[in-house]
């Protein structure tokens, strides 16, 4: 664990994305009391610029602070980003395990439905989805979940395959372990890394999905979120450009610092993992 | 003769960090034109990095902190990067080691032999002397063979070609850096043959890095051996091979394994393990391209008998491997008997195999590979028994037990695999085979990865083990001198079938089959025996 | 061994391109049956502008009296013969409204790709020849920027900037409105419409293929070949291009294929911002009027050019690497 934290700490870009990502945790958690009260009602004059009549960032054409705005959006970009990574682990890790382990006709049938999740439109896929079981908190964290599967997918399968035919599990083979002991025993700890980086590499671009389809107005409509934010700045962006360039940054800081991290997890846990990713609408 | 090549008190330093400070400390050597010198030295002696720093291709990380290097007359240690360039390929050649990595995967092999010529200005003679070369390394139908691209050869024409392309400019040295170590004996003694043959007619000098007496044998006119960066002893071939004075030399060539097959106690007929019928053949090509069917092992029959050792010996493709993998059902063939004690192993389920697990246990090749990264080295060791319902204490008194037999301290218990070298994982893995307290003992490749002194001892092991725990062992192994060393009998396995298989001696002395005969000629310095070494000499 | 398998080889894909379609029409069929409520008012879209005497046309015409597998292979049918359906909101077959929008997209995301493609390579390249100095962290640091921001907001934020503040650009639709244009004046028009949508579309692209480049250039400097190359004395320029670009390159045209999606979901976002008359555009309007046939073709659409884009991306692997032959 110290020699784990050491390495992390090796890459500085990684501590200061920890340090974001904190803050951004730390705004979250502590919204409802730094801006008690929903953050739909109005707060002050429409279109009051940064830095006047107390509003920090502003307000927005019905008089909404853009702060508070901010700051309960975090909550939702944050929570929609770790609940469909882990439904979309759970769907990835599944099927690419079963696929790299048995190997055969499984994994042929396995692997031509990941290439096709892969192959089609995945955005355009989510926002199908979305649209069709209305946008609401659940269809979005489904829809996001539906589309960021492949890749885990692929890693856990190719981890799994290579794994399987290494000595050491083939020796447990021969001792007679069962195949569960062997799976979750031997194969699944090897394979830990490359998931846990490419998990901190999937919150990001959930977020990120998630901010480009409430852009699109299929967020939930009960809860505010970042995209909307932006979405509802861009047709005044000529009067109020504050109203998209701030929560703007907040994505980027968040995304970023969820890059950086990232980035440190693969350097401190030293994984085979390419980094060519390719998941962002 | 003349002096090609002279290096004077070399010392290349290691980053910082790296367990020795220098990878090559104080070395001198001298070549000449028409010799052949052998530098020898186990895994990170330094020979390859006083290869590579001749031709000019150390990696930035490695400096050159003192010496001189003269090539024809002329100090190349400070020579321009161009000025070295325009040498290297025209008046000096390397071949390295993999020839599956070592040519560009997208040029075909005529285009890039031509490449050497066009880079030295010779662009306009390439038509011509690319068929010419690749006839002059003995490849078949060298137009053909030109217009192929590198998947399509295997790795002897591979490294066929890249001697070819190493010749094209008739270079005055050629730098051989392990060029056999990665094929099958044959083309081993093919490849050694051929540079033997070139440098001769063309007098050039060959600097060839191995790290095997054999080929030093087959092929040396001088040697340099090295040791941790320095070069301990150097001479004639004959004086080194024969009397050799340094420590370290004397060491090594005693671990060379004598090949000689001695007597051995007659095995009663007292089957543990018969092999009848046999078969696992292999699909290969996907949904739409054309399906191609590969015998993995037919025509493999044989019986191991109590208390013997069968040495199971071929090429790489074989099917050796698969062969003893079948036995463990790490393969499931699709036809055939497996008998142990009677008992046909082939048709039980993963569940009836059970108590069969015990009394197989099985040894592997890659001491890297074959223990979990993840488990403390105890762990390994006992989760056999335990699996198989033996209490923990009495797995941990076993445990602890089989690290004293292997030779390692109990300390080893609460200790990660990668804390130990490649000898010392052999011999865990050992031990966890032998928690299981098996009968039938299945030895893949062993030793093959280990450098040869440390190969020496796990062998010693091996033979001192089964002899006290009266194991049935069925040896797998490319090595010939190996086999002699270890088996009571031989079996030597060509495209998945069995040819020959006798008493060591017999298959030894007197081979029926061609291919055994092959094999046998193919074996580096044969003419050789090492000499009778006392160890503490 | 003289005779080819790329025929074999290409028809397999053209097969499995085949079947990834049908898949994509099987899936968009069951999408309305797994949708809440009623298939009919879901394809005429819920926002109640559908009278029943629609909705009853639909059921007939969708066969949904009828059982699901008839269902299906009435479908298919449409759906192959290129009935995309009908938009009841535009009045006009949805392959007609696509028809219209296609050729403004493929523009945007033409444009886009080789931008990014031709940019990225070279600036990747670039990086790798000069690992670790500050050019090289500069693009290391950009790629890293452009994969945390959002398309959309580096879309307003090139507005704000160049059409807002600075007034060089125009920030929406694809030809100036009310002005009759001729031959290359109306070519120059659309062309600085396209600078800003297809900037903002490719430059996160630019990134990502910058960063591929460069850790493929430096894994393949590391191979042994690279090695052989610099032993013959071939000088450091030449092993760059035909020795380590040319095998670098391998990923790179694997990667194009795998995001040519996400090339055509960001469209929509970019599209969207910038007002382009794309099939992007087409699927935000009909986004906010609930037209969920012609969310459904939008889908289809894309898809199939995904599919086309990948053959081709195939096709170019297996001239540049002869060992896709072999393992065809």
């Amino acid at each position: 664990m110290k020699e784990f934290w050491r390495n992390f700490a090796r890459n500085r870009g990684a501590v200061v994305g920890l340090a974001i990502l904190l803050g951004v945790l730390a705004l979250a958690l502590l919204a409802p009391l730094l801006y008690p009260g929903s953050p739909w009602d109005m707060a002050g004059m429409p279109f009051a610029p940064p830095g006047e009549m107390g509003m920090l960032l502003g307000t927005d054409s019905l008089g909404r602070d853009v702060a508070a705005g901010i700051a309960h959006g975090a909550r939702v970009s944050l929570l929609v980003g770790a609940v469909s990574t882990v439904v979309a682990l759970v769907i990835g890790v599944s099927l690419g395990a079963f696929a790299g382990y048995l190997g055969g006709w499984a994994d042929d049938v396995v692997m031509r439905f990941t290439e096709f999740f892969q192959t089609i439109p995945s955005f355009v896929l989510a926002i199908l989805l979305v649209a069709i079981f209305t946008p609401t908190i659940g269809s979005i964290v489904f829809a996001i979940a539906v589309v960021s599967w492949p890749p885990v997918a692929r890693v856990v399968r190719a981890e799994f395959l290579s794994l399987r035919s290494r000595e050491f599990v083939q020796a447990s083979e021969v001792l007679g372990k069962s195949r569960l002991s062997i799976v979750f025993g031997d194969i699944l700890p090897n394979a830990l890394s490359p998931i846990v980086v490419l998990a901190s590499l999937m919150v990001a671009s959930a977020i990120l999905l998630e901010s480009a389809l409430s852009f699109l107005g299929l967020g939930d409509p009960n809860m505010m979120s970042w995209g909307f934010l932006i979405g509802s700045g861009r047709s005044v962006i000529r009067i109020a450009w504050w109203m998209s360039v701030f929560p703007g940054i907040a994505i980027f800081l968040t995304v970023l610092s969820l890059n950086l991290v990232g980035e440190g997890l693969s350097d401190a846990l030293n994984p085979r993992l390419t980094r060519n990713r390719g998941g962002k609408a | 003769m003349t002096r090609l090549l002279t290096v004077e008190n070399l010392t290349v330093a290691l980053p910082a960090g790296a367990d020795r400070p220098h990878a090559v400390e104080d070395l001198s050597l001298h070549l000449d034109a028409g010799e052949i010198l052998c530098v020898v030295g186990e895994s990170g002696s330094g020979k390859s990095i006083t290869a590579n720093t001749v031709m000019g291709l150390l990696p930035k990380g490695l400096p050159v902190t003192a010496g001189r290097i003269t090539f024809e007359g002329e100090e190349i240690l400070g020579l321009s990067a161009e000025a070295l360039r325009s040498r290297r390929g025209r008046r000096m050649a390397m071949v390295f080691q993999e020839p599956m990595t070592a040519l560009n995967p997208l040029m075909k092999v005529g285009d890039q032999i031509a490449e050497a010529l066009q880079v030295h200005g010779q662009g306009h003679a390439a038509r011509a002397r690319v068929p010419e070369l690749l006839a002059a390394v003995n490849l078949p139908d060298p137009a053909a063979i030109a217009r192929m691209h590198p998947f399509r050869l295997s790795g002897g024409q591979r490294q066929r070609v890249m001697i070819a392309m190493a010749l094209a400019l008739e270079p005055a040295l050629l730098i051989a850096d392990e060029p056999t170590t990665a094929l099958d004996v044959t083309t081993q003694m093919q490849i050694l043959r051929l540079i033997r043959e070139i440098q001769s007619r063309k007098g050039m000098g060959v600097m060839f890095i191995t790290h095997d007496f054999g080929v030093v044998a087959e092929i040396a006119d001088r040697v340099a051996v090295m040791q941790h960066g320095r070069i301990v002893e150097q001479g004639p071939a004959s004086e080194i091979l024969n009397a050799p004075r340094h420590p370290y030399t004397r060491a090594l060539i005693a671990a060379v394994p004598h090949g000689a097959a001695a007597a051995r106690a007659a095995i009663r007929p007292a089957p543990v393990l018969e092999m009848k019928g046999v078969q696992k053949t292999y699909q290969r090509g996907g949904w739409f391209g054309a399906r191609a069917t590969v015998r993995a092992i037919h025509d493999a029959d044989f019986t191991l008998n109590k208390g013997e050792t069968l040495g199971l010996v071929g090429e790489s493709g074989s099917g050796k491997s698969t062969l003893a993998r079948c036995v463990v059902r790490l393969v499931e063939p699709e036809q055939g008997e497996i008998l142990f004690h009677g008992t046909d192993l082939r048709p039980l389920s993963r569940q009836g195999w059970l108590p069969y697990r015990r009394r197989i246990q099985m040894v592997f090749q890659d001491p890297y590979a074959s223990l979990n990264p993840r488990r403390k080295v105890g762990e390994a060791i006992m989760e056999g028994p335990i699996t198989h319902g033996v209490p923990r204490a009495e797995a941990l008194a076993r445990a602890r037990e089989l690290l004293r037999l292997v030779r390692l301290d109990e300390s080893a218990l609460e200790r990660y695999p990668h804390e130990f070298s490649g000898g010392q994982r052999q011999r865990i893995g050992l031990a966890r085979a032998l928690a299981m307290q098996p009968e039938l003992l299945i030895a893949d490749e062993p030793v093959s990865a280990l450098d040869v002194s440390v190969q020496a001892q796990v062998l010693e092991l091996l033979a001192e083990i089964r002899q006290r725990l009266g194991l049935t062992m069925l040896f797998i192994t490319h090595d010939l001198r190996v086999a002699a060393q270890i088996c009571d009998r031989i079996a030597v396995m060509r495209r998945g079938a069995i040819v020959e298989l006798g008493a060591t001696d017999q298959v030894f002395g007197a081979p029926k089959h061609e291919y055994t005969r092959a094999l046998l000629d193919s074996i580096p310095g044969r003419e050789w025996t090492p000499p009778e070494l006392s160890e503490s000499a | 061994m003289g005779a080819s398998k790329l025929p074999g080889y290409l028809l397999g894909r053209v097969v499995k391109a085949a079947i990834v379609v049908l898949a994509i029409v099987v899936c968009n069929f069951f999408l309305i049956h797994a949708a809440p409520g009623d298939p009919a008012s879901i394809i005429a879209g819920q926002s109640g502008a559908a009278d029943a005497k629609f909705l009853e046309q639909l059921r007939a015409q969708f066969g949904l009296d009828q059982p699901l597998h008839v269902q299906l292979w009435l479908y298919l049918k449409g759906v192959l013969t290129l009935d995309l359906g009908f938009s009841h909101r535009q009045q006009m077959p949805v392959s007609t409204l696509l028809w219209d929008r296609l050729p403004a997209t493929l523009l945007l995301t033409g444009a886009a790709f080789l931008f990014a493609v031709g940019l990225g390579v070279t600036m990747g390249a670039l990086a790798a020849r000069r690992v670790g100095t500050w050019g090289d962290s500069v693009i290391t640091v950009l790629a890293l920027a452009f994969y945390a921001t959002p398309l959309f907001w580096v879309g307003l934020m090139l507005v704000l900037l160049f059409s807002v503040t600075l007034e060089w650009l125009p920030s929406f639709g694809m030809a100036s409105v009310g002005v009759e244009m001729s031959g290359l004046e109306a070519v120059l028009d659309v062309g600085r419409h396209l600078i800003l949508p297809g900037l903002t579309l490719g430059l996160f692209y630019v990134a990502v293929y910058a960063r591929l480049t460069r850790a493929t250039m430096l894994e393949v400097a590391d191979q042994d070949f690279v090695k052989t190359a610099r032993a013959k004395g071939v000088p450091e320029g030449r092993i760059l291009r035909r020795h380590i670009l040319r095998n670098a390159l391998l990923p790179v045209i694997t990667f194009a294929g795998i995001q040519a999606g996400q090339l055509v979901g960001g469209s929509i976002l970019v599209e969207t911002v910038f007002a382009w008359p794309g099939i992007g555009r087409l699927a935000f309007e009909a986004l906010l009027a609930r037209d969920y046939q012609v969310l459904m073709g939008v889908f289809f659409c894309t898809s199939v050019m995904v599919v086309l884009f990948n053959l081709v991306t195939d096709l170019l692997y297996a001239l540049v690497d002869p060992r896709v032959e072999a393992s065809a």
